[in-house]
C-alpha cells in the first residue's frame, strides 16, 4: 500500500473552486435559514395555535426525514409541479428549510427561558411587543443557546457534502472528480476530510467571534 | 410622546383613583373591592401581610395584572389591560421598580437607562445618553455608565433600575418591595434616592416593609388586610395608635 | 419501460425498508459497544489514551459522514481486503454512532455529581462497584433519553450509504425513480416511510426526556 498525495494537492485550485462554494452555501444559508427558524421558534413558542401546529409538523417533518431525501425531493421532486431549479439552488433551499426546522427548537428553548420580569421590566418601560422580542428577549435568548446553534451550524456545513449528489459543486464533488481522474480515492478523501476538519473549526471560532461581537454583546 | 404634568388639578382629582377593584385568580379571589384615591405628589407607602394583595393591586395600576370587577384610572384614563396601545400610553406616565430589579443583563447600566426613551419616545442617541448620564448621576451612579448588571452591587441594580424608571418622565412611580431583596447594609442607598424624589414631588406609590421609612417618609399608609383596605391614614396616627386589631397585631409582628 | 404499479413500487420500498432497519440495528448496537468501550477507556485510561479517544471523537464529529463512507469503502481496498457496501456501511456507521454514544454516554456520567463518587469510595467501593450500583444507575437515567434520540440520527443516517450502493430505501428510490420517472411520488413516499421509523422514537426520547425532568 502505497500512499501518493502529490497526485491529490496538485488539484488544488479544483479543491480551493469546491471549499469556497462550500463555505458560500454553508453561510448564505446559515443567515437565512437561521432567520426563518427564530421567527419558526417565536411562533412556536408564543403564536396562535393552528400556526404552532403547522409549524410543528414541518418541523417533525424535517427532522425525522434523511437530509439527502429531502435535498432529493426538492431538486428531483419538485420539478414535477413545475418548480424548476439549478442545483445549487436546490442545495440553498434543502439547506434552508432543513436548519430552519432545527434552528426553530433551538430558538425556541432560548426564547421560553427569558424570566418572566425581563419581560414585565420591559413592557413596564412601555416597550410594543416586537421592541421586547428583538431589544430584551432575542439578545440573552441567543447567548444563552449560541453553543448548541453554532454545533447545528456546523452540522449543516458537514451536510453540504451531500449536495455533490445532485451535483452542486461544493467540495465533496470537486473530491470525485478528482478521486475518479487521478484512481487515488484514498488519499483524496483524507486530503478533503481534513479541509473540513479545518473549515469546521474555522467556522466555529468565526461564530464565537460574531456572537459576542455583533449580536449579544461580551 | 409624553405629557407633562397638570399642575392644577381640580379639588379632589385623584391622580390614581381605584374603585371597587376586585381580582381574582383562579378560584382565590385576591382584591376584594378596592378603593383608593391617590393625589398628585402623594407618597403613599401599603402595607400588610403576604397575600393581603399589596403587589397585586400595585401591578393593576400599571396593566401588569387584569382586573374582573372595578375600574383603575390614572391622570382620568382608564387602565384597559386589553388595550394595548393604551397600556403604551400609561405606561408612559406610570412606571414600575420590581423587587428583583429586572435590569437587561446584556445592556449596560447606560444602555438600559437609554433604552426606552430611544425607542418609545424616539429621542436621539445623544440626547437619551445625555439624559442616562444626568439621571445616573442623580442615583449616585454617575461614573457607572459602561458597567453591566452582574458587575453592579444589588443596591446599585436597584438604582440603575430607579433611573431607567425616570428617564420616561413618570408621573407615578409604583415601587414593589424594591428592599426586600436587598442585603441590609445595600437598603439604605435605595431608600436614600427614593426619598429624594419624594422630596421633588414625585407620586409614590410603595409596597414597602420598610416601617421606619414609611413613617418618616410618607404622606399615608395604607394597610391592606385579605383583599381590602383595612386602615388608612398619615403615619404618626397610624403606627403610634393602629385602630384595628389586625393591624395592631401586624405592628407587633413587624417590629 | 415497464408499467409499474402502485403496489410494485410499494413492495419494493418496504423490502429495501428492512434493509434500513437491519442496517440501523447492527450500526446502534455494535456503535454502543465500541461506544461503552471508548467510555471505560476515556475515563480509566492515562493522559494518552484518553487523548486517542478524543481525537477519535472530533474526527466523526468533524467531518462529513459521506466521506467517512467513502474512505471506509475505499479503505477497505487500501488494505487490500475484499469489501461489499454493506460490509462497508456496517463498519463505518458503527464507528460512526460509537463517537456519538461515546460523548453522550460520558456527558451521562459526568453529570453526576462528585459528591456520589466521594461517598461512594468512602463505603470502600471499588471503581467497578462504583459504577454499578451508583453511578451507572443514574448516569443511564440521564442519558436514555439522548440516546433514543441518536437512534434517530442513526436511521437517518443510514440514507447516505446509498451512495456506496448499499440498497436501502434511498437507493431503492433511486432505482425505482430512474425506472418510473415519479421523483415526487417515490422520494415523497420515502420521506414517509422514514418518517414512520423515526417519528416514534423521536417522541419517545420527549417522553423519557419528560419523565426525567420530573
Amino acid at each position: 500500500m502505497t500512499l501518493d498525495f502529490s497526485v491529490v494537492l496538485k488539484q488544488w485550485p479544483l479543491l480551493l473552486d469546491g471549499m469556497l462554494l462550500t463555505i458560500f452555501l454553508t453561510l448564505f444559508s446559515a443567515v437565512i435559514g437561521t432567520l426563518l427558524g427564530i421567527g419558526c421558534g417565536l411562533v412556536r413558542s408564543k403564536g396562535p395555535t393552528w400556526a404552532r401546529w403547522c409549524v410543528g409538523a414541518y418541523v417533525e417533518l424535517i427532522r425525522n426525514t434523511p437530509f439527502i431525501i429531502q435535498l432529493f425531493f426538492i431538486f428531483f421532486g419538485l420539478p414535477g409541479l413545475g418548480l424548476k431549479m439549478t442545483a445549487l439552488t436546490a442545495a440553498i433551499v434543502a439547506n434552508v428549510i432543513n436548519l430552519a426546522a432545527y434552528v426553530s427548537e433551538i430558538a425556541r428553548s432560548g426564547i421560553e427561558a427569558t424570566p418572566d420580569g425581563q419581560i414585565e421590566a420591559a413592557q413596564s418601560l412601555a416597550l410594543d411587543r416586537w421592541q421586547i422580542f428583538t431589544r430584551v428577549v432575542l439578545p440573552p435568548a441567543l447567548k444563552r443557546v449560541w453553543p448548541t446553534l453554532v454545533g447545528q451550524m456546523v452540522i449543516i456545513m458537514l451536510g453540504s457534502a451531500v449536495c455533490s449528489q445532485i451535483s452542486a459543486e461544493e467540495l465533496t464533488y470537486a473530491a470525485n472528480q478528482i478521486a475518479s481522474n487521478s484512481f487515488r480515492n484514498f488519499e483524496t478523501y483524507i486530503v478533503v476530510a481534513g479541509l473540513y476538519l479545518l473549515l469546521a473549526v474555522a467556522l466555529r471560532r468565526l461564530l464565537n467571534w460574531v456572537g459576542p461581537r455583533f449580536i449579544f454583546g461580551r | 410622546m409624553n405629557v407633562s404634568p397638570v399642575l392644577d388639578d381640580k379639588p379632589g382629582f385623584a391622580l390614581v383613583d381605584i374603585r371597587g377593584l376586585r381580582k381574582r385568580f383562579g378560584d382565590n379571589e385576591v382584591l376584594k373591592g378596592v378603593d383608593l384615591q391617590i393625589a398628585r405628589k402623594e407618597v403613599v407607602c401599603i402595607i400588610g401581610k403576604s397575600g393581603s394583595g399589596k403587589s397585586t393591586l400595585l401591578r393593576c395600576m400599571n396593566g401588569l395584572e387584569a382586573y374582573q370587577q372595578g375600574s383603575v384610572t390614572v391622570d382620568g384614563q382608564r387602565v384597559c389591560p386589553d388595550d394595548r396601545n393604551a397600556l403604551r400610553e400609561l405606561r408612559q406616565n406610570v412606571g414600575m421598580i420590581f423587587q428583583g430589579f429586572n435590569l437587561f443583563p446584556h445592556l449596560s447600566a447606560g444602555q438600559n437607562v437609554m433604552l426606552a426613551p430611544r425607542l418609545v419616545q424616539r429621542a436621539s442617541s445623544a440626547d437619551a445618553e445625555r439624559h442616562a448620564r444626568k439621571l445616573l448621576t442623580r442615583v449616585g451612579l454617575g461614573e457607572r455608565f459602561d458597567a453591566f448588571p452582574d458587575q453592579l452591587s444589588g443596591g446599585q441594580q436597584q438604582r440603575v433600575a430607579i433611573a431607567r424608571s425616570l428617564a420616561m418622565n413618570p408621573q407615578v412611580l409604583l415601587c414593589d418591595e424594591i428592599t426586600s431583596a436587598l442585603d441590609p447594609e445595600l437598603v439604605g442607598e435605595v431608600l436614600q434616592v427614593v426619598e429624594g424624589l419624594a422630596r421633588e414631588g414625585m407620586t409614590l406609590i410603595m409596597v414597602t416593609h420598610e416601617m421606619a421609612f414609611a413613617r418618616r417618609v410618607s404622606d399615608r399608609v395604607v394597610f391592606m388586610h385579605q383583599g381590602l383596605v383595612h386602615e388608612s391614614g398619615d403615619p404618626e396616627t397610624l403606627f403610634s395608635n393602629p385602630r384595628t386589631p389586625e393591624l395592631r397585631r401586624f405592628l407587633s409582628t413587624e417590629g | 419501460m415497464f408499467d409499474f404499479t402502485l403496489w410494485d413500487i410499494a413492495r419494493n420500498l418496504l423490502l429495501a425498508m428492512r434493509w434500513t432497519i437491519a442496517l440501523s440495528l447492527i450500526a446502534f448496537i455494535g456503535g454502543g459497544l465500541v461506544g461503552a468501550l471508548l467510555v471505560v477507556l476515556r475515563l480509566t485510561g492515562n493522559r494518552f489514551v484518553r487523548g486517542l479517544v478524543m481525537l477519535y471523537v472530533q474526527l466523526f464529529q468533524g467531518t462529513p459522514l459521506l466521506l467517512q463512507l467513502f474512505l471506509v469503502y475505499f479503505g477497505f481496498s487500501m488494505f487490500g481486503l475484499e469489501t461489499t457496501p454493506l460490509v462497508a456501511a456496517s463498519v463505518c456507521l458503527t464507528l460512526y454512532a460509537s463517537a456519538y454514544l461515546t460523548e453522550i454516554w460520558r456527558g451521562g456520567i459526568e453529570s453526576i455529581e462528585r459528591g456520589q463518587w466521594e461517598a461512594s469510595s468512602s463505603l470502600a467501593l471499588t471503581f467497578g462497584e462504583q459504577m454499578r450500583y451508583v453511578i451507572l444507575p443514574q448516569a443511564v437515567r440521564v442519558g436514555i433519553a439522548p440516546t433514543v434520540g441518536f437512534m434517530v440520527q442513526v436511521v437517518k443516517a443510514t440514507a447516505l450509504t446509498s451512495v456506496i450502493g448499499f440498497v436501502e430505501m434511498t437507493r431503492a428510490g433511486q432505482i425505482i425513480t430512474n425506472a418510473t420517472f415519479q421523483p415526487f411520488l417515490i422520494y415523497g413516499s420515502v420521506a414517509l416511510m422514514y418518517f414512520a421509523l423515526c417519528f416514534p422514537l423521536s417522541w419517545y426520547s420527549r417522553v423519557l426526556e419528560q419523565k426525567l425532568r420530573r
